[in-house]
């Protein structure tokens, strides 16, 4: 779907330059540019050349049905975007996802990732198990979800005693949605807060309950600090896929019941109407609000930095 | 202490042969790439090899499925069609896509001696759903109709009216009976096809010509029809997530009473549920005014011969095989598609298996047709989010939302 912006860890500081390089050295060089010129290449090919031609179909008129009408409009697509009460609509309910299935899943994922580290017996068999879900086909879990929550077929609604239908109204919708995201998502949050649980030193731990901390205090004022660096990682990454979220939404009702996210927008306004102008536009926005989110965590909260690093 | 590694995938991209359609060379049949909704019964299939095994080694054509939706079925031929694939010959269009591929030059206009014949052998409606700006852009294959459908255990006489139904719904609801009315009310295309039904019954129309929107009065009517229906003890509580799938069920799981939809839904009872099949009837579509007669949305696929295709001419003379009478006849007796040729409709064999065929032909004959615009998946999508969900359907601005919401999809630069 939409090209994710993909948050590199800045390299380590590289130490001053020499100004003079040795044979040997030049050659190791050109080596490595050999060997990294090919990944280069098809990074330029499959990322770079269809995000410039977005922005450049971005700014004209242009629809698969009318080539002839093709022209060069400048930022009018962005204009129409911006004004369309539609699209502030669809950024509103895609934050709403966005950030209550980001935050159950991190308390969740939490929660899995420390079972995970203290298993004591079976620790293979419990790390598998949580991660089936994560590893079931996007599809495939949202139809599931899909027929679980349908009045007809469904035990959620029987289970619950409802005599309307959940996936009828919009709160119901959202609830069901959010429950997707969360069962899908929660395993790949949980593994990486586990590697983040790694970093944290068991005699730190063994030290602060001598000196009495509680079980509560050792896990906010050294676990958690600790884990910092991958606490973030784990955020970012969830929330620039939570922000994109598609699969989920058009298997359960295409954005109906007011649950449409920009997403959907964009796939209605790319492929069903066939405006690939005003619809590259919606993709160069979303773009735009994903490297935003990229930039806000890294930058601000310092997400990406070396663990311990304390900013 | 073991140590478990995530194991990446790698998922190499599987590089595919291209297989060129054909040579020149003169030996062999040449092949024409026939791409169609799914039709399980296998009567495609075998007229396909049928016309083949005619053309004398002329030609042999190819059936390629495509989705089951309407609208992925779409995007996957506008995709190839956009690109100037030439491996598509023979395309089935919904009918509500002539417009579109007419002025996107995706299709070949009809030649006149096929046309003549289209228009002397076929029902009205279906031909008109072929047409624009006066010419036939396809071949009718198969229309379609919704039909009422009712349990005659509940309801000794079909209601004739919408108004009429609701009020029969009302009175079992309030006897403890089952009481439905299973009818397509989730944001889809079935959404514009149970409106525009009800706006044609009423004797209006949501486009003129020139794509000038007419909504008014008649389109209020419309509305005010769905609001009531969505707000009475009559509407299933999945009423908004209802497609003509989940309708069928619901029917045949015996909650409802009345059931708007396609003649499938006869077949399907008989096999998921024979006691409510017993009781299962049908009548004309309910009217809007008791006056006038009900112009129901025409279904149904034409064939339509692509602009990039290699063999036009070839592709016309399979196209005109593959519509011949007496294929419909199998595509309707086996696989249960309504002809579009008015002459089987005397064919004892078909009568059998369509017991309701003379409600149908009346219904193709006095037809309602949604809106023939070029921009028709902009103005639908319109029209089902200004509708959805029909219980919040606003009376006083209804055909204010609907007029401004349509007349903005027919503009380029509006987000819908």
């Amino acid at each position: 779907m939409t090209t994710g912006a993909v948050a590199a860890p800045p390299a380590a500081a590289a130490p001053p330059r020499r100004r003079r390089l040795t044979e040997r050295a030049r050659e190791e060089r050109r080596l490595a540019a050999l060997l990294v010129g090919p990944a280069l290449i098809v990074m330029i090919a499959v990322t770079a050349y269809p995000i410039i031609d977005a922005v450049i179909l971005s700014l004209q008129r242009s629809d698969l049905r009318f080539p002839a009408q093709s022209k060069f409009i400048g930022l009018a697509n962005y204009g129409h975007v911006f004004s369309a009460p539609v699209f502030w609509q669809d950024v509103l309910h895609t934050v709403i996802i966005t950030v209550i299935s980001v935050s159950i899943q991190f308390v969740l994922g939490m929660c899995l990732a420390l079972i995970m580290h203290r298993a004591i017996f079976a620790r293979g068999l419990v790390r598998g198990v949580a991660l089936i879900p994560y590893g079931i086909v996007a599809v495939v879990a949202a139809y599931s979800w899909e027929l679980a929550w349908s009045l007809n077929s469904g035990w959620i609604p029987k289970l619950l005693g409802l005599s309307g239908d959940p996936l009828s109204h919009t709160f119901g919708t959202y609830v069901a949605i959010i429950v997707t995201e969360v069962w899908k998502n929660t395993p790949f949050m949980a593994l990486l807060l586990l590697a983040g649980l790694a970093l944290v030193p068991d005699e730190l731990l063994e030290a602060a309950k001598v000196d009495g901390a509680t079980a509560w205090q050792r896990f906010i004022r050294i676990t958690v600090p600790l884990m910092k660096p991958a606490i973030l990682v784990a955020l970012l990454f969830r929330t620039l896929d939570a922000f994109r979220i598609f699969d989920t939404i058009y298997i359960f009702n295409q954005g109906a019941q007011g649950t449409e996210s920009i997403s959907m927008l964009n796939y209605a306004t790319l492929l069903n109407r066939l405006n690939l102008g005003l619809g590259s536009a919606v993709s160069i926005v979303l773009f735009l609000f994903v490297a935003l989110i990229a930039f806000v965590f890294i930058k601000g909260f310092g997400a990406g930095a070396a663990p311990g690093g304390e900013g | 202490m073991r140590r478990r590694r995530l194991a990446g995938f790698v998922i190499a991209a599987a590089t595919t042969a291209l297989i060129a359609g054909c040579g020149s060379s003169s030996k062999g049949p040449v092949t024409l790439n026939w791409y169609v909704f799914p039709e399980p019964s296998g009567s495609f299939a075998a007229a396909a090899a049928n016309c083949s095994k005619a053309s004398g080694g002329q030609y042999n054509i190819k059936l390629n499925f495509l989705s089951t939706s309407s609208d992925q079925q779409r995007v996957s031929l506008v995709r190839r069609l956009a690109a100037n694939d030439s491996s598509i010959d023979i395309l089935a269009m919904d009918v509500d896509w002539t417009a579109e591929f007419a002025t996107a030059k995706w299709v070949h206009p009809v030649p006149a001696a096929l046309s003549a014949q289209i228009r002397s052998q076929d029902l009205p409606g279906p031909i008109q759903t072929a047409t624009y700006n006066g010419q036939l852009w396809g071949v009718p294959i198969n229309s379609n109709t919704q039909l009422l459908w009712y349990r005659k255990d509940l309801v000794p006489n079909p209601p004739t009216t919408w108004g009429q139904m609701i009020t029969d719904a009302i009175e079992l609801a309030r006897k403890g009976k089952p009481h439905y009315i299973e009818v397509q009310g989730a944001q889809y295309e079935g959404l514009t096809v149970w409106f525009n039904s009800l706006v044609n019954s009423a004797g209006g129309q949501i486009l003129g010509p020139n794509n000038t929107v007419v909504i008014g009065p008649t389109s209020r009517a419309a509305a005010l029809i769905m609001r009531l229906l969505a707000n009475s003890p009559a509407a299933d509580p999945s009423l908004n997530v209802t497609m003509e799938g989940q309708a069928d069920t619901a029917f045949d799981m015996g909650n409802a009473a009345f059931e708007l939809n396609y003649p499938f839904v006869w077949n399907s009872a008989q096999k998921t549920n024979p006691a409510v099949a017993k009781q299962m009837a049908y009548a004309p579509f309910p009217r809007v005014a008791p006056e006038l007669a009900p112009r129901v949305s025409i279904g149904g696929y034409n064939l339509g011969i692509s602009s990039h295709s290699k063999h036009p001419d070839l592709a016309f003379a399979a196209v005109q095989c593959l519509t011949q009478p007496a294929n419909q006849t199998t595509y309707a007796v086996k696989g249960g598609l309504a002809p579009v040729a008015a002459s089987i409709y005397s064919v004892p064999s078909f009568q059998k298996a369509y017991p309701f065929h003379s409600l149908i032909k009346q219904q193709l004959e006095t037809y309602g047709l949604r809106p023939q615009t070029a921009a028709y998946a902009d103005v639908t999508l319109a029209i089902q989010k200004a509708l959805s969900p029909t219980s919040n359907i606003i009376p006083g601005s209804v055909v204010t939302t609907l007029r401004n919401e349509i007349k903005l999809s027919l503009s380029s630069g509006a987000l819908l």
